[in-house]
């Protein structure tokens, strides 16, 4: 079995989670929390084992379960990261600057895909990424 | 009650109606409109005597998760079903196919008939069993 790739509950379990931060970020409107947020999304996009949900599901969630029955690459993983990233930096900039529409706006939207992710299962990489290399127009390929 | 409040439940409201939307629909494979008109695929994109049975075109890239779900899918009914190929296209290489095929999500599985017409396609992970009784399908028509 190949054990250099991530359980794919791993990402599942750390999305549960950042719905439950960005549920948090909309009620109290703390822009300081979407900061802390987009902290982890920058560690997941490095890598999704180090941040502290990834800690949490490793060290107390993962020898409760079954060992996986597939590993994934961690290469998705990384990029819904990056893309979580941006939404938690513009949410945290929207509230830290006085521009709450702004912060509301974006925390909505990462909290739907986080929700998303977390409890049904979508990858929104998957659904986003030809989108936008489609939209982007040039048939060749360009640097990601 | 907060508007935000009122709002964080819209939110998830609406996301769980689109979550059960996407779960219904995830992995259907369903004849498209659009492979009826579309003249048969160019031969660069299917294998060479692609025309001796049914060709697996599924398109896929290194930031798709379920495109690996797929891709063992597909292994296990090439293995068991002779006459059926299954071909991976990096969509970011092929963009254009990407186009002109019609393709927005991944992965994107398309069932390629004897002829080179796609007579089946999906987005997601299909069914194993769903998956050959439409591949038997297909390759005896």
């Amino acid at each position: 079995m190949n054990t250099t790739g991530l359980d794919p509950r791993g990402p599942r379990f750390a999305a549960v989670l950042t719905t439950i931060v960005f549920v948090v970020v909309l009620l109290t409107g703390s822009g300081w929390l979407a900061l802390a947020q987009a902290v982890i999304f920058a560690i997941g996009a490095y890598d999704p084992r180090r941040t502290p949900y990834g800690l949490v599901y490793r060290h107390l969630v993962a020898p409760r379960l079954a060992p996986p029955a597939e590993r994934e690459d961690p290469a998705p993983v990384r990029f819904a990261q990056t893309v979580g990233l941006v939404f938690a930096v513009v949410a945290a900039a929207g509230y830290l600057s006085g521009a709450t529409v702004l912060g509301v706006i974006f925390a909505a939207f990462a909290l739907v895909a986080a929700f998303l992710n977390g409890f049904f299962g979508l990858c929104l990489g998957c659904e986003a990424y030809l989108l936008i290399r489609r939209l982007r127009g040039s048939g060749g390929p360009t640097a990601a | 009650m907060a508007a935000v409040t009122y709002l964080v439940l819209a939110v998830l409201a609406a996301a769980t109606v689109a979550g059960l939307l996407y779960r219904a629909r995830y992995g259907r494979l369903r004849v498209s409109a659009g492979d009826l008109q579309r003249p048969p695929l160019p031969t660069g994109l299917l294998p060479p005597g692609a025309a001796d049975g049914v060709v697996l075109l599924h398109f896929t890239s290194a930031t798709c998760a379920p495109c690996r779900q797929v891709k063992a899918v597909c292994a296990d009914l090439v293995q068991t079903l002779p006459g059926v190929r299954h071909v991976e296209v990096d969509a970011d290489a092929h963009l254009d196919a990407v186009k002109s095929l019609d393709i927005w999500r991944l992965p994107t599985l398309l069932i390629v008939d004897r002829g080179g017409r796609i007579a089946r396609r999906t987005v997601g992970v299909p069914d194993r069993s769903e998956l050959r009784r439409t591949v038997t399908e297909v390759m005896a028509a």
